[in-house]
Formats: C-alpha cells, sequence, structure tokens
C-alpha cells in the first residue's frame, strides 16, 4: 500500500494537536507556508504563527528571540536555504546561545529534483554536524516523524530536522513507541553486515536487506534518524558483531551520515566500509527515485555491494 | 540617577574599560568609549533590571548586537554587581567568561553576539514574543554604524516595522568610523535617517554624549504607537580620550602605560569638573 501523506503535513497536524494545550509552540514561516504545509497550522493559531517572509537570516534570529522568551518555535523553510543563508544564524543565534530554536529543513535533499543545485540541500548534514549543541534528525517516515515532532516540543534545545517534500513508503506499521534523541533503531537485527540508513534511505536499505535476506544473508539495517549527536555504540556494535558497514544516504558522500560513521569505527574498530550517496557533483535532474537510481542508492546496488563485501571477507578467511 | 551622578558614573566606566583593555592588552578601546553613555544611561536610569534577578521575567532586555564593543558592558555589569567586579581581571585570559564579546554564561547577557547584522532579529523576536504574551517589557538593541551594511539588519528593520513593534528601540552609535576609515569611505550608509523612516521606522536623532537628551529620547521610546523606534546616536569614538578621539586606529589599539595615565589624567579631571559643576563634594 503505498502511503500518500508528506512528513511536513505530518508535522503541521502533530503541531497543531500540541498547540491546542501548548500555547507556546510557535511556527515561523519564511512564505514558505505552503510548501512547509503550514497553512492549516497558521489559519487555526494565528497568535501562535510568524510570517517573516523571505528572509532566512531573519527568521533564524527571530526564532531564537521568541525562544529566548520562552517560546518552542518550530522554522519551516526549505533546507536549501535554511541550512546555507541561515548557518550562521544557526551557529550564533540558535546553537551558541543555546536557544530552544527546531530548524525544520523541508523539500530537502533532492526534493527538488530538476530545479537544480541552488534548490538541492546536499551538504546540510555536514555543516549542521559540525556545530557544537546542535542535534540533526532526520526521520525515516510518517510515523517516525509523528514521533520525532512530539519528541521535539518535549526536548530542550536546538536541532536541525531534514524532511523531504514527496510522501515516504512507510517503514514503521504506526506511530506507536517512543522517539529517542541519538538512539539508533535496529529495524533488522542480521550477523553478516551492516546497512546503516537514515530518512528517505532506510525504505531502501530495508529492500536491500529483503533481496539480501532471500540470498541467505543476514544483514542488520540501522535506522540512524540522529545523525547528532550519533549512536557510536549501536555503530560499534554493528562494525564488531557484523564485520561490514554500508551507509547510505541521500547527501553528499562528503562530511554526511557516512563520514559520521566512518569517523567513529576508524578510531575504535576498524572494517570495511562503503559510503553511498550523491558524489561531489551538482546533482542530476529528476524525481527522486530516479536520481538514486543514477547514483546507485538502489536495494539491487546495495545488495551488489554487501555481496562483494562479504565474499572478500570470505575469500580473506578461507586463504 | 540624577544627571551628573550618570555623568559621572559614564567617566568611571570610561576608566575601568581603559584599565581593563591595558591590563588584557586586548579589546575594542575605540567602540567601547563611544557606547559609554549610552549604556550608562540604559543600565543605570531607563532599563528596568534587577542585577539579583538577571532573568526576572519582566525585565527590560538589551541586545548588544555590536557585540566587540562590549567592555563596557562588562564594567557596567560588573558595577551593578552582576558578577564580582574583581573578575574584570580575567578579560581576555585563558578559560574566562568575561570573552571579547557578550557571552550568556555571564549574568547579565542575554545572547550571545559578535556576528555583525544578528542583534536586531533577535530583538524582534524578544519584542514580538512580549507582544504576543501582552507582556510590557522594552527591548533595546545597540547596533554599530559600520553593521548597518548586513543585510540581516535591514531584514530584521522590515520585520519590526512589519509587526507594529512599538516595544523595541533600536539605537546606532554613529561614530562614524569602521576598521578600515569613516563609514562614508568603505560603504556609504547615509543617509541613514532616511532609509530607518522609509522601512517604517520612528527616528529620532540624539547627540550620543549628551546625558539629558540621551535618557530623554531613551525613556520615552515609544514616541509614536505601532512604530518601532531608531534612536540615531551621534558618538565619537573612543569619546572621553583627546589624543583618541576619531582615529580609526583606535578601533583596537591597546593603550600603552604613558597613554592609559595620560587618559585617566584626562577623565580624572573631567570627574572633578562634574563634581564641582554638580556641587558633588570630592571623594
Amino acid at each position: 500500500m503505498s502511503n500518500t501523506i508528506p512528513n511536513r503535513q505530518v508535522i503541521c497536524e502533530t503541531l497543531m494537536e500540541l498547540a491546542k494545550d501548548d500555547r507556546d509552540i510557535m511556527v515561523l514561516a519564511s512564505d514558505s507556508r505552503g510548501s512547509a504545509a503550514m497553512g492549516p497550522f497558521a489559519k487555526a493559531f494565528p497568535d501562535q504563527f510568524v510570517e517573516v517572509g523571505i528572509a532566512e537570516q531573519n527568521i533564524v534570529g527571530i526564532a531564537a528571540g521568541l525562544a529566548h522568551s520562552g517560546k518552542k518555535p518550530f522554522v519551516t523553510s526549505p533546507a536549501c536555504f535554511l541550512s546555507m543563508r541561515s548557518i550562521e544564524q544557526i551557529k550564533v543565534d540558535a546553537a551558541y546561545s543555546n536557544t530552544n530554536v527546531k530548524l525544520v529543513g523541508i523539500s530537502g535533499g533532492i526534493s527538488y529534483g530538476a530545479l537544480g543545485m541552488s534548490h538541492h540541500s546536499l551538504q546540510d548534514i555536514a555543516v549542521t554536524r559540525a556545530i557544537p549543541g546542535l542535534a540533526v534528525i532526520l526521520p525515516a517516515d510518517r510515523h517516525e516523524t509523528k514521533r520525532m515532532t512530539q519528541a521535539l516540543v518535549r526536548h530542550e534545545g536546538p536541532v536541525y530536522v531534514r524532511i523531504g517534500r514527496n510522501p515516504v513508503e512507510d517503514v514503521y506499521e504506526s506511530a506507536d513507541g517512543e522517539f529517542v534523541i541519538g538512539k539508533a533503531v535496529t529495524m533488522r537485527d542480521g550477523t553478516d553486515l551492516t546497512i546503516i540508513a537514515a530518512g528517505e534511505t532506510v525504505r531502501v536499505a530495508l529492500d536491500a536487506e529483503a533481496l539480501l535476506h532471500d540470498m541467505g544473508v543476514s544483514c542488520r539495517v540501522l535506522n540512524m534518524h540522529t545523525i547528532k549527536p550519533l549512536d557510536e555504540e549501536a555503530v560499534l556494535r554493528a562494525a564488531r558483531e557484523t564485520g561490514h558497514i554500508i551507509t547510505v544516504e541521500e547527501h553528499s558522500i562528503h562530511g554526511g551520515l557516512g563520514a559520521a560513521v566512518a569517523e567513529t569505527v576508524i578510531q575504535h574498530h576498524p572494517v570495511p566500509m562503503r559510503i553511498f550517496g550523491i558524489p561531489d557533483e551538482p546533482a542530476i535532474a529528476g524525481k527522486t527515485a530516479e536520481v538514486f537510481r543514477h547514483y546507485g542508492i538502489s536495494a539491487e546496488n546495495l545488495a551488489d555491494a554487501a555481496l562483494r563485501l562479504i565474499s572478500r571477507k570470505r575469500q580473506e578467511r578461507e586463504r | 540617577m540624577d544627571m551628573t551622578d550618570l555623568k559621572i558614573k559614564a567617566t568611571r566606566i570610561r576608566m575601568d574599560v581603559l584599565r581593563m583593555i591595558h591590563r588584557a592588552k586586548a579589546g575594542h578601546t575605540g567602540g567601547s568609549l563611544s557606547n559609554t553613555d549610552i549604556l550608562t544611561a540604559l543600565y543605570y536610569r531607563v532599563m528596568r533590571i534587577n542585577p539579583a534577578n538577571p532573568k526576572w521575567p519582566d525585565r527590560d532586555r538589551f541586545i548588544a548586537s555590536k557585540g566587540h564593543a562590549v567592555e563596557s558592558l562588562w564594567c557596567i555589569l560588573a558595577d551593578l554587581g552582576f558578577f564580582p567586579k574583581e573578575e574584570l581581571d580575567t578579560f581576555c585570559q585563558f578559560g574566562t567568561r568575561l570573552i571579547g564579546h557578550p557571552n550568556n554564561k555571564v549574568p547579565g547577557i542575554e545572547m550571545n553576539t559578535g556576528a555583525l547584522g544578528h542583534g536586531l532579529s533577535i530583538a524582534v523576536g524578544m519584542a514580538l514574543a512580549a507582544k504576543r504574551d501582552g507582556k510590557g517589557y522594552r527591548v533595546f538593541c545597540l547596533m554599530g554604524d559600520g553593521e548597518q551594511a548586513e543585510g540581516s539588519v535591514w531584514e530584521a528593520a522590515m520585520a519590526g516595522a512589519h509587526y507594529g513593534l512599538d516595544n523595541l528601540v533600536g539605537i546606532i552609535d554613529r561614530n562614524g568610523l569602521q576598521i578600515s576609515g569613516s563609514t562614508e569611505d568603505v560603504m556609504a550608509i547615509e543617509p541613514l535617517d532616511t532609509k530607518w523612516k522609509a522601512f517604517g521606522w520612528h527616528v529620532v536623532a540624539v547627540d550620543g554624549h549628551d546625558m539629558d537628551a540621551l535618557v530623554k529620547v531613551l525613556e520615552s521610546a515609544p514616541e509614536v504607537p505601532g512604530k518601532p523606534t531608531l534612536v540615531l546616536a551621534r558618538t565619537v569614538k573612543a569619546r572621553g580620550v583627546s589624543f583618541a578621539e576619531n582615529i580609526p586606529g583606535w578601533h583596537h589599539h591597546v593603550p600603552n602605560d604613558e597613554e592609559l595615565q595620560r587618559a585617566l589624567a584626562e577623565l580624572a579631571a573631567y570627574e572633578a569638573q562634574l563634581k564641582r559643576e554638580g556641587g558633588r563634594a570630592e571623594a
């Protein structure tokens, strides 16, 4: 069954539920209430909504001022602009001043496929995860997005969240359970290798696991929804127990999930790794699935890479 | 505090600033002396604050958007008892919290600033929160004149007017100089009053060293309901030290021993004069 509800709509609906009883929840938009699916919130809670116009630096500064005054501001603005145009405000006003600002980068990654590199956000994880005190989260599907939004309202401190524009295939059956910031979710357990994914690539990782399963390969799948603080324990357990790691992300191969995992693995328990993502080039135009396929972010390709990694291990063992 | 006491206080703060910068061998001397009278008026007369309870919810807020001119602010916060005065000795030393820009780990500092063009957006957020919550506090934001070249200042200016934030007061320390020279040579920003008026602000020009005028303007803001106020304070960089005034190099020149003694002597003489004129007994 195909899901038709985008994550942005889930954030809006969840915030609307919570905003009824929590007048401090606020949503800010930079002429982006439509693309953020925040129109219903703006209509229902005009006193808790702030439009700043097309001014991404200003939106983060204003949010920091609101948070300093006890508000719980959610900034909703395209990830490509929010993570680049406002990065200094994110660094200083949100992270350094430690204000309770939630930065929701919408239409992230290559969601705006055909609009070109100006509208792609494939460096946002690299820059945001380098900022001390800022958490970085990519929810996998609508159910996780709901849990995450509830957790964000409870969580005190600055967070950058990136979501895509289009509906994502479900990876969870329901929104039950708790979202724990900084704690990876083991989606499938396994012993031969681990695929670590975040955001929309969790679905791809699960599909790869299904193919591998049919070939008799035991593949662990970790949903690393929080890229910072990274669940180093889960990463190192995967390295020790499965001996191989593949990461897959909708981000440049430089500085994202793969880099974060590699930083931990290489220093504490080196194992062979492969990093799947968008290469260091302006990404090709197309729909997400087309672009993913073009760059080898597909279940078949991941399964193939997994087999090659494992066979190397087996050969070494036999030698 | 009455006018004579405010003027004496500002003079003593200037002396503290010079001693602190000389001791630390670091600091922004020029800007901290040009903003001293503005800060003295705000902290000792205009703003509702409580040093014993720095996070008092109804306090007036101050954002130092020109964060580099922090020395006068450190000296004032210490003098008011937000933290022990001896801590000023640690200014810019290893591991200190009294760094070269406002640091919200220090009581009395609301937000970390230092990157120019950020403060007014933050102040807009604070003023907007007060409006939405029906609170009566005011928000003061001090900007530099060189800072006016930052585009984000104007994003915030637009938003302040758009939301009718008459609880917001922007102040420009218009000393005319930035690190490379005159603002008009580096990047012309005039006519500032016309620009801010065009952005929907109520603009008041004032001599930023005339304590009586400063207090009057800052106390009476907002004068126009539904509009934020911009106080264009004409100042002199390194004000109070005759041989440093208006010299761009004193933006972050550290006085040597001889310069410090000369400067302190000038300020002491001025303080004595203020006391005579105000009928105060010599301390």
